[in-house]
């Protein structure tokens, strides 16, 4: 049966990890490969790494990063931030990427999502969606969250996959940072209305938090960084106790 | 030495790296000669099976492959392109291994993306590896159960995470990303 997944995520600046607190707030948490590492042989389903710096400059520093990842660790992980292009696309993945997240870009410029999956097949190729509720209603917004647009989530999650998303990584605003669990009911909702996995992202803060995502928000996969990087919650632990909560997972 | 088939399929250098912690050199090349002095071909496979198909005609190793006397191994989307056709675009395959390709209905979500176990395993590909091992996939179309089925999985029913004929096989899932387990089945396929 297929599993729900455990996917820490590292957030890169100048090759270093670091979690942003709502985005803002920036703490270091260590060296990106050797994190990455730990996190594969504690069974870490999957890695994403979202360089958060990525600026034409940094671009080639990623690239690099990323064959070093790719080098050392035997599951799959995404790279995204910056991502503006096919060429773009088409580095990482040469140097080892399984999948590419794509955010602001495919916002702005939604034809990307056609050509990417087009290039490259829509299995590598995570959409990243940022939304925030006003009032009550949710809506995309752009930038690591600091640009509101117009535009409703779940319409937003339909465009991406109808272009050719193979997933989508959903990030609420209103959550992130915070601790407080996952944005359950618009992940239920995001699940049911479209038929390609959902990653929950922003909120876990304990291990209740990720059985609530996978049974109440109906998500495919969970990220999370901080409660990982400084061992608030280890994968091993974490797994085992979804497992005693019947939701399986690959230990 | 280890070809791997370049046809430009998105992520080879898994495959490279992943051979690497082997100790085994491979050589990611679209040279027929090349390809053919091998002793192990990996035919490696992400994105589109149009793509895909368009790129082997060009260089004509649609042509090659299906005439390779050495072990050759099919990985995710190089799996499926053995077989004569694929609902992917209605493409047509290289017909080492009748049998069509099949889209996941939409009972389930679409790709399957994760790790999933695998069962009824045989042949030494899957030596030393445990039934119920978890393997990782990324895929939309699947290879439904056939005569050469050498391993199964189930996502809305059952369906070849592995088949053979002959000198080739396939693997649905990604050994090069599949932790102990995948790193296993690419040693024993090493020893084939």
């Amino acid at each position: 049966m297929l599993t729900k997944r455990v996917i820490p995520c590292l957030d890169i600046k100048d090759g270093r990890t670091v979690k942003g607190v709502n985005f803002i707030k920036l703490r270091d948490a260590g060296d990106p490969v050797e994190l990455a590492s730990q996190y594969a042989r504690e069974n870490a389903d999957e890695l994403v790494f979202l360089d958060i710096s990525a600026t034409e400059q940094k671009r080639k520093t990623l690239a690099e990063l990323v064959l070093k990842i790719a080098s050392e660790i035997d599951i799959p992980f995404t790279v995204g931030g910056g991502i503006r292009s096919v060429k773009d696309v088409s580095i990482l993945l040469k140097n080892g990427a399984d999948k590419v997240s794509i955010n602001s870009a495919a916002f702005k410029n939604p034809k990307l999502i056609n050509e990417v999956s087009e290039h490259f097949g829509s299995q590598c190729l995570v959409v990243a969606i940022d939304a925030k509720q006003i009032d009550n209603n949710w809506k995309v917004h752009l930038v690591g969250g600091k640009v509101p647009t117009k535009i409703d989530l779940y319409e937003w999650a339909k465009e991406v996959e109808n272009r050719g998303a193979g997933e989508i990584l959903f990030t609420s605003m209103d959550h992130d940072g915070t601790k407080n669990g996952y944005a359950n009911k618009a992940l239920s909702k995001l699940s049911s209305e479209v038929n390609i996995p959902i990653i929950a992202s922003g909120g876990a803060g304990n291990i209740s938090h990720f059985i609530d995502t996978f049974t109440i928000g109906n998500a495919d996969a969970a990220l999370a960084a901080s409660v990982f990087h400084f061992g608030e919650i280890s994968i091993a632990n974490l797994k085992q106790e979804l497992k005693k909560n019947q939701i399986v997972v690959r230990i | 030495m280890i070809a791997i088939i370049d046809y430009g399929a998105g992520n080879v250098c898994s495959l490279k790296f992943a051979l690497e912690r082997l100790g085994v050199k491979s050589e990611l090349t679209s040279d027929p000669k090349m390809i053919n002095s091998c002793e192990k071909v990996i035919f490696p496979g992400q994105g589109s099976a149009g793509k895909a198909m368009e790129k082997l005609k060009k260089t004509g190793l649609d042509l090659l492959i299906p005439f390779l006397k050495q072990p050759v191994l099919g990985i995710c989307l190089g799996m499926q392109l053995l077989c004569d056709k694929t609902e992917e675009g209605g493409v047509n395959g290289l017909g080492i291994i009748s049998g069509d390709v099949l889209r996941f209905s939409n009972n389930v979500k679409v790709p399957q993306m994760g790790w999933n176990n695998i069962y009824n395993l045989s042949t030494p590909l899957f030596n030393n590896i445990n039934e119920g091992d978890f393997m990782y996939l990324v895929h939309s179309f699947y290879v439904p159960l056939i005569d050469e089925t050498i391993g199964q999985s189930n996502y809305n029913g059952l369906y070849s995470v592995a088949i053979k004929k002959n000198n080739f096989y396939g693997v649905q899932f990604h050994p090069e990303k599949s932790s102990k387990s995948g790193s296993q089945i690419l040693k024993n396929f090493l020893t084939i």
